[in-house]
């Protein structure tokens, strides 16, 4: 097991930097005075401790990472990076559970946005802030982890995302290195929240929601810092910020690249992922709102927009946010939402699900099939944007498809074992796996999974690291093989 | 005229042996002096192996003292440079090159005499694609040709039973087409040709030439043959270049279907085409084309680079019950075996690109010439320069131009210039159908038919000006 080693100064130095980011929340804390300044400092200080004596202790062993401790990283990263971040939660919430703390942090850290904490609006400001943070660093680390590293991996046909795709910009690769995309893709990122947050308080956010929300509409988390989440400000100004900046958050974080290097909108008509995206949200939205204004829900059909506008995009995107409780609107449109939110994220955005990509090859997939009962002699390749999907990635992604099937499958089953009923356990699991956030009935945007046990709640935590991490990344540290020498 | 060709494919060949007959020197270079012993075996020619992009074998053909250059080797960056090499070391004035890449093609501008310094871009594949297509558009007919930027077109028709027109005298077209001006330029009886005259009745199984602007060509067809219904569904054979091009082409007017026999090749164009269906087999798999409704099919199109493939694919579509066949046969000898038998149509891809090659060679200034017939009578486009005095045509009613024998005036495009509005001219292109009475003009373009090639140098002579113009 020495190769483990490996990993751990990496780790011990992503721990140490993680401490900083407790500076945010002192900052506000002590400004704020909220009370609880001691707490966060000591949670720094064993973040930073713990770090440096991984770190110092293991520095040694210090080399390039092979695939396999790659991968072991990713998932420690996120795994353990959510025990540590849920310290804070731990120091300063009373009678609050470890089961409780972990869910909660590693819903921010894959930017899902489930809450087992009622009472937001009277938690300490820092906390709040801290939650946001969590999943604002956790869609950067998703960015990078989706645009740079999984496609090196070749996870579940992720090496699509790379450069067999980008249609008639094949050859323009974003740069030469990592690193260097990364800190372009970072860049963007922190220039839109800061874009979001102004937008915010110019629609008449206070200075510190309006900081929570950007973080949390950018990361496509959901996290916010009222029980009644977006509906808290009842303003279509607020929701207009919110609907904008959820669909910039849920394309292709390469293609606001590709835009910014090449200044011209020329990338998003390309981007087909991104057409696909628009198309089914307008169709989403003039159907759902015809349905809402056609029952009666709302009484003038432009309300009935307004809020089937945000909900829609709200889930289908995997933010989370709600303005209304859509679980008592007719049922068609909450399954549907729901349903938008397994796959409309483009896949190189913050967002969960299946990804869009894999939605259109899977549908290319199935066609080509039909297609070739009726002509035996043909030769159809799966093609996005013009250009062949090689055979070895729609099978990534038939392979992904199946396991995410499995597994919601599965889960619903477990949960379902556990005494919940079937549209609570099924809708818990598909917002968890998908990193969507709140689900139906007993787990809807009304209430939230403060209802769940502990047992039931650590699967939904497993349920999100699982969707974050692409399935493949963590299913693969469970197999033999991978522990094999 | 002293002509260097460049190659000696398929291109390179049909374009000597099309010169050599036209009392033309010719040198053919290429690398595989098989292929150029062949060559001279069967004509009166000179042959020089080497590659033909370097200086030297330029230098050895004889380059220094050619009037054309003709670069229609394999390679398309062999004939840049060898044009290039022509104008810049050996100051030959006229250069022509072969080029296929689209890419190329999609710049104009590198073929300046800055740049690569080619004159005239050719590319076979493409003319021979366009004349495919035309076909699929006009069901009906055996062959179109376009003259003068595509306003005036040349059809050839073979006239059935039943017909409106068939058994008519050809002045009653003016009865049934009140509207649409058109003139019979010449008419194939029994393979033999009839110089037609008012009084001339078209028989069932004529071929029919006409000539009418393009607008018009398709209420005129309507009257010389039952309309067939238009063509929705091709199937094409072979995915070689002529049948990738062509599917490209018309895929997003037709229902295309294409089969292709190796499988890579089939999944490249699978890749390419965006949505034909691309089939991999034999084109001569009965099963495969059952499977695929052949008989369903308005036109199949056999178009692989084997000539006893395309005969026997074709055949058997026929007989399967495709409405339509085009064969695609480079042998002569093959093309006058099955035309008009039970292939509607064959076309050799030597004849019908070699018109606008041979417009560069001719005496006068021509524009378009078309072989017609396989080679035996020509279409051309001609410009009438010169005045009354030093012209033989211009100034001149029709009736008393000293045509040879053989050879018809079919139409006149004059062109008029508008208004100038600041610098942009606007050009405005107005079609006269010939009759006895029309008068032509300097700067006319005459679109002249003759039912003979012979007669075709006079032809070129009457339009020519005298001496004393210049």
């Amino acid at each position: 097991m020495a190769w483990l080693l490996t990993i751990a100064p990496v780790l011990g130095l992503i721990a140490m930097a993680m401490s900083f980011t407790h500076l945010l929340p002192i900052g506000v804390s002590l400004a704020l005075n909220d009370g609880i300044v001691q707490a966060w400092v000591l949670s720094m200080a064993v973040n930073f401790a713990a770090g440096a004596i991984l770190w110092l202790t293991t520095r040694r062993h210090k080399r390039e990472l092979s695939l396999r401790e790659g991968i072991l990283l990713v998932v420690t990263v996120w795994s353990g990076g959510a025990l540590f971040a849920s310290l804070p939660l731990l120091l300063t919430i009373p009678d609050i559970s470890l089961t409780d703390a972990y869910f909660e942090a590693v819903s921010g850290l894959t930017a899902t946005g489930a809450t087992v904490l009622t009472g937001l609006d009277s938690l300490p400001a820092s906390i709040n802030v801290w939650r946001a943070l969590l999943q604002w660093l956790g869609g950067m680390g998703v960015i990078v982890l989706v645009v740079a590293i999984l496609p090196m991996l070749g996870v579940g046909g992720r090496q699509i995302s790379k450069s067999e795709i980008p249609g008639p910009m094949k050859d323009d690769q974003l740069t030469p290195r990592v690193a260097q995309t990364a800190k372009g893709l970072w860049l963007i990122y922190a220039v839109l929240t800061l874009a979001c947050a102004l937008a915010y308080h110019a629609a008449g956010m206070m200075p510190l929601d309006a900081l929570i929300h950007s973080f949390t509409t950018l990361s496509l988390g959901g996290f916010s810092s009222h029980d009644a989440s977006l509906g808290y400000f009842n303003s279509a100004a607020v929701d207009v910020v919110a609907i904008c900046f959820m669909i910039v958050a849920g394309i292709n974080f390469a293609t606001h690249f590709l835009v910014w290097r090449t200044k011209s909108l020329r990338p998003y008509a390309h981007d087909t992922e991104a057409r696909y995206f628009v198309l089914v949200i307008v169709a989403s939205i003039a159907g759902i709102a015809m349905l809402l204004y056609g029952s009666g829900v709302y009484p003038d059909l432009l309300t009935a927009i307004r809020y089937s506008a945000f909900n829609i995009i709200s889930v289908g995107t995997t933010t989370g946010y709600s303005t209304a409780d859509y679980n008592l609107w007719p049922v068609f449109a909450p399954l549907w939402i729901l349903f938008l939110g397994t796959f409309l994220s483009c896949s190189g955005s913050t967002g969960g699900g299946i990804k869009m990509m894999r939605a259109v090859i899977l549908y290319r997939q199935v066609y080509r099939e039909i297609k070739s009962l009726a002509h035996p002699y043909a030769v159809t390749p799966v093609k996005v944007a013009g250009q062949v999907v090689a055979d070895p990635i729609v099978f990534a992604v038939l392979g992904f498809f199946f396991v995410w099937i499995v597994l919601l499958v599965s889960m619903t089953l477990i949960l379902g074992w556990t005494g919940l009923d079937a549209m609570t356990a099924f809708s818990a699991v598909v917002a968890t796996l998908n990193n969507i956030g709140p689900g139906l009935h007993q787990v809807g945007p009304g209430t939230n999974f403060a209802i769940l046990t502990d047992f039931q709640t650590w699967v939904c935590a497993f349920a999100m690291l699982l969707g974050r991490l692409e399935l493949f990344a963590l299913l693969v540290v469970f197999t033999p093989a991978f522990w094999r020498k | 005229m002293r002509i260097v060709i460049l190659g000696a494919g398929q291109v390179g060949s049909s374009v000597a042996e099309n010169l050599v007959s036209e009392a033309n020197d010719i040198t053919v270079v290429d690398t595989d002096p098989v292929r150029l012993r062949k060559l001279q075996d069967r004509f009166d020619l000179r042959t020089v192996v080497g590659n033909a992009g370097h200086p030297a074998t330029l230098e050895r053909a004889g380059a220094r003292d050619a009037d054309m250059i003709l670069a229609v080797t394999q390679s398309d960056e062999t004939n840049l440079v060898a044009c290039k090499l022509a104008a810049t070391m050996f100051n030959v004035p006229t250069k022509i090159a072969r080029i296929r890449a689209a890419d190329y093609l999609s710049h104009p501008e590198m073929f300046s005499p800055d740049y690569f310094s080619v004159d005239t871009v050719i590319c076979p594949e493409q003319m021979l694609t366009d004349y495919i297509a035309k076909l699929i558009e006009f069901p009906e007919s055996l062959q179109v040709l376009e003259f003068a930027g595509g306003s005036v077109s040349l059809v050839a028709v073979r006239a059935f039973h039943g017909g409106p027109l068939v058994g008519q005298e050809l002045q009653t077209i003016r009865k049934h087409l009140p509207n649409l001006d058109t003139r019979v330029a010449a008419i194939f009886r029994h393979d033999s040709p009839i110089i037609p005259d008012a009084t001339t009745v078209i028989e069932a199984g004529d071929e029919v030439f006409f000539i009418a602007a393009t607008e018009n060509i398709r209420g005129i067809m309507h009257e010389l043959r039952r309309m067939d219904k238009p063509v929705k569904r091709v199937m094409i054979g072979g995915g070689g270049n002529i049948g990738r091009r062509l599917a490209s082409a018309i895929e997003d007017r037709y229902d295309v279907k294409i089969i292709e026999y190796s499988r890579p090749g089939a999944e490249i164009l699978a890749a390419e085409l965006k949505t034909t269906l691309v089939l991999v087999g034999d084109v001569t798999d009965e099963d495969l084309l059952q499977a695929e409704h052949i008989g369903d099919m308005d036109v199949y199109c056999a178009l692989t680079n084997d000539d006893e493939t395309n005969i026997m694919s074709s055949l058997l579509a026929k007989r399967m019950g495709v409405r339509r066949v085009v064969a695609l046969i480079n042998r002569s000898s093959y093309v006058n075996l099955v035309q008009a038998g039970q292939i509607d149509i064959a076309i050799s891809p030597a004849q019908a690109t070699i018109g606008t090659l041979l417009a560069h060679v001719r005496h006068g200034d021509c524009v378009a010439v078309h072989s017609l017939r396989r080679g035996a009578a020509e279409a051309l486009e001609l410009v009438a320069h010169g005045d009354a005095k030093s012209s033989k045509v211009v100034g001149r009613r029709i009736e008393e131009i000293d045509l040879p024998k053989g050879a018809s005036i079919g139409a006149i495009v004059r062109t008029h210039q508008l208004d100038s509005d600041g610098d942009k001219k606007t050009v405005e292109r107005q079609v006269l159908i010939a009759h006895h009475d029309t008068i032509i003009e300097p700067d006319d373009h005459v679109i002249v038919f003759a039912i003979n090639k012979r007669i075709v140098p006079k032809v070129e002579k009457l339009f020519q000006v005298s001496v004393g113009f210049l």
